[in-house]
């Protein structure tokens, strides 16, 4: 592994069980049920960069990020972070140097306690500062850091509006010194003057602190403005993976293509956006083959047969396509 | 230039409670012509659903029409009583909400519920209402329609739910549709298919649709003018390119230079420091003082109303002649 790899994923798959009840199943004949949300999916993060994740509702990117953060075990798979495996009760230090922020900074955030005792619950569980007032003089450094007040430890989390809270989130996040942070869709319950306020504050501490972010989002003009490489999911697999840029200017995967074409143009250029066909199937019975293949203008035979691996292209990219392995898509055009 | 089908006048709406009476909308005014798709833009809280309420008559109480009117083809609708508002609703206003989940009974087929609406506001009987829903199902782009009408809710993704609220919403030719973030709900993919549909209809029907939504691409792709509301007041109106290309108003400026766009490399976004005042503590003068990087004396204690300003009208003293 390349020294400068932070985290790795190889293979890793989680599937859930979504049988019915017991009595139900028994009743009505039925056997288990079970849905593959993540599916093979392999990637690394190096230090310092921002990888996204992005893909509709269902496609797996939210458990990707809980995957990585151990809320759930991986059914199949390994996570590697500095190459020790998360599975390995051994690897359990290695928590503390990755924090995760949620979406929804309302829900996230415990309304009894105050901020103060918010931020500081990290460095007490890890036991990283020696005394009170130690502790005292983080916590305020910590609110300085994301753009509050030291005072504003005092209050409880009801007296502040969505962005602030947010800030306390990343606040607390930050409070056991990660290297590493999972962001699930950081922005997308602020409004879009707020979003911008905490887009550039993640910068900013990602320059100042050299953090290394796992970033999940479905708005790709986000993800545009705040990644270094981008990962796009459907149906819990990993269908293409490149630089942001080279991702937004030269899409090689045809449901790439159709996410960038779908997005409004706010510059009103006129540019005619391609109609896309169809719906996320259900994850539950995925097409054969390669899942995209029913709203897929280039599928043929093979794709609805075969499923595509992923392939390596130039420019360290790759993606799992039968049409882009076979030369039958152009490289810029479609 | 025709006659205005909505016109909304100095509307002001007002809660009640304890502390005293908040407003959240505040002498708001503008109007919708046939055909005509006019965006209302803002960030939470700046009363862009409150005023859609207001206009079908939704109002949650406390919640009221303090002043101001209301009219619908030139007649008044602001202060009829819940009886005639109701026969209003359904046939001249549709409405169409964010959560296309919660709009439909999921105890009824959407053939019974797309029945019973069109049996209510136009007079056809069983079998007639049975084939015009069918042919509304078609219209808003539900495969195999005749097949899928005797399906409860719960049977279709949330694309097709919402195509099904807007059949809803059209059945009976409402010359209103008020759609308040109807795709907020939905994945990109599927957000371009409803806004083309919103789209059609508007023209096909000659309808006036208020498409209340805080995602400016969804406005710069669908309406033909553009509100943007700040606290309850209207900050700035005009022509969707004008108002997006050639903001007037501080506020419109730091709003769509905040939001990041593909295709552009900048290190930071342009942000608008602070958060919009909550309804208990605006500020006199101008609302958006606090945060306006242009404010002078004027702004700090006397109120702008809209003015002209370029091809838009902005409530700015910026442009007081």
């Amino acid at each position: 592994m390349p020294p400068d790899t932070l985290l790795e994923l190889k293979d890793v798959g989680r599937t859930f069980d979504v049988s019915r009840p017991w009595l139900d199943r028994v009743l009505e004949g039925e056997g288990r049920r079970s849905l593959r949300a993540v599916d093979g999916v392999s990637f690394t993060i190096k230090r310092g960069e921002t990888l996204a994740l992005v893909g509709e509702s269902g496609c797996g990117k939210s458990t990707v990020a809980r995957l990585i953060v151990g809320l759930y075990p991986p059914s199949e798979g390994k996570i590697e972070f500095e190459g020790a495996d998360l599975s390995d009760p051994a690897s359990s230090p290695m928590r503390r140097r990755m924090q995760m922020i949620f979406q929804d900074p309302y829900a996230s955030l415990n309304p009894r306690w105050r901020v103060r005792d918010i931020v500081a619950e990290p460095i007490v569980a890890h036991g990283l500062a020696p005394d009170r007032a130690t502790l005292e003089a983080r916590v305020g450094e910590l609110l300085s850091q994301v753009g509050l007040a030291p005072q504003d430890g005092e209050k409880y989390p009801h007296e502040f509006s969505g962005g602030q809270r947010q800030r306390i989130s990343i606040a607390r996040a930050l409070s056991s010194n990660p290297e590493f942070l999972v962001c699930d869709e950081p922005t997308s319950a602020l409004d879009v003057s707020v979003q911008a306020q905490i887009l550039n504050l993640m910068k900013d501490l990602q320059q100042r602190l050299g953090l290394t972010y796992l970033f999940i989002s479905h708005n790709l003009a986000v993800v545009a403005h705040i990644a270094t490489r981008v990962g796009v999911m459907y149906l819990g697999r990993l269908v293409e993976i490149a630089d942001a840029r080279d991702l937004f200017t030269q899409p090689r995967h045809p449901y790439t293509r159709m996410l960038i074409d779908a997005i409004p143009d706010l510059e009103m250029s006129g540019k005619a956006r391609t109609p896309v066909a169809g719906e996320v199937p259900n994850p539950i019975s995925p097409p054969p083959g390669c899942t995209f293949n029913p709203r897929c203008p280039h599928a043929n035979e093979r794709c609805r047969s075969e499923r595509p691996m992923r392939i390596d292209l130039p420019g360290s990219r790759s993606a799992a396509c039968h049409a882009v392995e076979e030369g039958r898509l152009s490289a810029s055009g479609g | 230039m025709t006659a205005p089908l909505l016109e909304v006048r100095n509307l002001r709406v007002e809660f009640p409670t304890r502390r005293g009476t908040l407003v959240a909308v505040d002498d708001l005014s503008f109007e919708i012509a046939p055909g005509e798709v006019l965006g209302v833009v803002g960030e939470s809280g700046a009363g862009k659903s409150l005023t859609g309420m207001a206009i079908i008559g939704l109002l949650e109480p406390p919640g009221r029409i303090a002043s101001g009117q209301i009219l619908l083809e030139g007649e008044r609708i602001d202060n009829l009583p819940p009886d005639a508002m109701r026969r209003i609703r359904g046939k001249r206003i549709g409405a169409i909400f964010q959560d296309p989940l919660t709009s439909l009974n999921p105890l009824f087929t959407i053939g019974e519920q797309l029945i019973e609406t069109l049996q209510v506001h136009l007079e056809l009987d069983h079998k007639q209402a049975r084939s015009r829903a069918i042919e509304l199902l078609a219209e808003v782009g539900i495969p195999a329609p005749a097949a899928r009408i005797d399906n409860y809710p719960h049977h279709f993704s949330g694309g097709m739910r919402q195509r099904v609220v807007i059949a809803l919403a059209l059945c009976a030719h409402p010359r209103l549709i008020v759609a308040d973030e109807p795709t907020t709900a939905l994945d990109v993919s599927i957000q371009a298919q409803i806004i083309d549909l919103l789209k059609k209809v508007a023209r096909e029907n000659g309808a006036a649709v208020m498409l209340i939504t805080h995602d400016m691409g969804v406005i710069a792709e669908t309406a033909d003018r553009v509100a943007v509301m700040y606290a309850g007041r209207l900050a700035e109106i005009g022509p969707v390119k004008d108002v997006i290309h050639a903001p007037r108003h501080p506020y419109t400026s730091g709003l769509m230079s905040s939001i990041p766009k593909l295709g552009e490399q900048r290190e930071s976004l342009a942000q608008i420091d602070g958060a919009m005042p909550r309804l208990t503590a605006i500020p006199p003068g101008c609302a958006f003082n606090p945060r306006c990087p242009k404010r002078f004396d004027r702004c700090m204690t006397e109120r702008p109303s809209p003015m002209p300003a370029g091809a838009n009208h902005a409530a700015c003293w910026l442009y007081a002649s």
